[in-house]
């Protein structure tokens, strides 16, 4: 449920949901986010720039020039939240992902006192959801990880970290889009793209809301899919 | 016909291809970028008669040596820029900003440095030769993005031209240069998590650029502003001009390649009639944050717009 309106600088509106994490509240999140964009697609709402959802609040920005706080405002007391839909368009994906590649599993399998083979399993027995996409181009951040693996993030974060690293902290999952710095626990590497510069109509291989299950693939594999 | 263009001698420190930024793909982590500041960029595209939405080259500090090697163009530079113009028998043109002026085959442009100022803009007449990645021309270092395979201008690159120019005439316009160190803010939204204390000091001591900014942020130092609530927030999207306070409490202005989400709790955000004025400043210059209320920045903006209008109402024909 949306519980407070209100603009960030003279340019933004945040619509928040609530303080927790899970898959409920990012949901609405998700709807409302889905909603806006049709709308803008339409030309309903002339003027929106940008609209950024994350776990539990939405971000809308604009041209200033063209509409304002007040106008968005009252476009959003008119929604009619229980007409919205989510299930429409959700993706499930499957990602490669070779653990070979691993930095971190000796450690995670000491700290959690658990084999490295079931840290996999239960890796790749998950169904991650994907809360949100950003910080930069393509990156996903993905949930709910089983509580048997939670982990803190490294003490001294690493300074490079190739593109397709698939790390984890806590209940969360990540992949690395672009060579990077990073304090996240690298269990492998997956060959996809997250993002392509070439592809101009949808560049974002990953939404927010769609669903993720990794699959395991070996190094021949991982160097066929890489050259593709 | 091939196109005019320009050989790189000397790319410069950050030369890029930018315009009025990339949008609706925040949610997928792109940043909009595009120009740092917006009403020199306009002002630009205006001066040799282009479109708004064409596409510039933005440097920052010292800008490009560049030869024209074949063609004929009308240039144009704003800001407030040191540069030369080497004509082929060696005469020297000491350049004025908001002024076009007309280069022939074997010219060059030396743009020396920004004067009191980070960023710069060349266009010329016609616009450059360069293909949108969704909507626009807009370079996102950072993540390869747009033209030049994403990546800032080199030594040797080409810089093609769209045209060659076919207007006889020049022309000039007038632009005072603003040095104000008063920046305007609106609240943030998580301001109420600091401490009175650091609100007030916030509002009231002066904040210093250190020489960690660049396009995606400016880092400042000065007094400590003390955090009483959580020095860490759910990520959220970030809009541009937020002012982080992570736990150091020393304030970070998120600028126009921002990332696109974050976790830091944000005090203010920069007005957008105050951000090109922002964006200029370099570090070791001192800022100070004054408060007004969204009405007001909303009215600010519009005269920042009508400023702009009539800077280019003004341009005038020169010779």
């Amino acid at each position: 449920m949306l519980k407070k309106i209100s603009n960030i600088g003279d340019c933004g509106i945040v619509c928040d949901f609530g303080d927790e994490v899970n898959q409920k509240i990012n949901e609405g999140v998700i709807k409302l986010f889905h909603y806006v964009r049709q709308q803008v697609s339409k030309g309903n709402l002339k003027g929106i720039l940008n609209y950024t959802p994350s776990y539990n609040k939405l971000i809308i920005n604009f041209d200033l020039e063209k509409i304002n706080s007040s106008k968005i405002i009252d476009f959003l007391k008119s929604v009619n939240f229980s007409q919205l839909n989510f299930s429409q368009n959700k993706k499930k994906w499957t990602i490669p992902i070779c653990y070979d590649f691993e930095m971190d599993l000796e450690n995670m399998s000491k700290t959690l006192k658990i084999d490295r083979e079931e840290i996999k399993n239960i890796h790749l027995n998950t169904t991650f959801f994907i809360y949100m996409v950003g910080f930069i181009p393509g990156h996903p951040f993905m949930g709910d990880l089983d509580s048997k693996l939670f982990l803190n993030r490294l003490k001294t974060p690493r300074v490079k970290i190739p593109p397709g690293s698939v790390g984890i902290v806590e209940k969360f999952c990540n992949i690395y889009p672009y060579e990077s710095p990073g304090g996240w626990n690298i269990i492998g590497r997956t060959p996809i793209k997250l993002f392509n510069t070439k592809d101009n109509s949808n560049p974002c291989l990953l939404s927010s809301g769609d669903s993720v299950k990794f699959k395991s693939i070996s190094k021949k594999e991982f160097k066929n899919l890489n050259n593709e | 016909m091939s196109n005019s263009f320009f050989e790189v001698l000397r790319a410069g420190i950050n030369t890029t291809y930018q315009d009025k930024g990339r949008f609706h793909m925040q949610h997928l982590g792109v940043a909009p970028g595009g120009c740092m500041d917006l009403r020199a960029f306009l002002i630009a595209n205006a001066l040799v008669g282009n479109n708004s939405e064409d596409g510039v080259l933005e440097f920052a500090y010292q800008g490009p040596l560049l030869k024209l090697v074949k063609g004929k163009t009308k240039i144009v530079i704003t800001g407030n820029v040191l540069f030369q113009i080497i004509k082929t028998n060696n005469e020297i043109i000491n350049g004025e900003c908001n002024k076009s002026y007309d280069l022939n085959e074997g010219d060059q442009i030396d743009i020396l440095a920004t004067k009191k100022s980070a960023y710069g803009y060349l266009t010329v007449e016609g616009g450059f030769d360069v293909k949108p990645f969704c909507n626009s021309v807009s370079t996102l270092a950072r993540a390869h993005i747009g033209p030049n395979n994403g990546e800032k201008i080199k030594i040797k690159d080409k810089i093609i031209i769209k045209r060659n120019s076919s207007n006889k005439k020049n022309f000039k316009t007038k632009v005072l240069i603003k040095d104000r160190n008063i920046i305007r803010v609106l609240e943030g939204p998580q301001f109420d998590y600091f401490s009175k204390e650091g609100q007030k000091d916030f509002f009231s001591k002066d904040y210093k650029i250190t020489n960690l900014t660049d396009r995606m942020g400016m880092r400042l130092e000065g007094t400590t502003i003390k955090n009483t609530v959580n020095t860490n927030i759910r990520s959220e999207g970030i809009t541009k001009g937020a002012i982080q306070v992570p736990a150091d409490g020393q304030p970070i202005i998120l600028l126009t390649d921002y990332p696109t989400i974050g976790g830091y709790p944000k005090i203010a955000n920069v007005i957008s009639a105050d951000y090109y004025l922002l964006a200029q400043k370099i570090p070791g210059e001192k800022i100070l944050f004054k408060k007004v209320e969204l009405h007001k920045a909303e009215q600010l903006y519009k005269e920042h717009l009508n400023s702009i209008s009539e800077i280019i109402k003004n341009i005038k024909e020169t010779n």
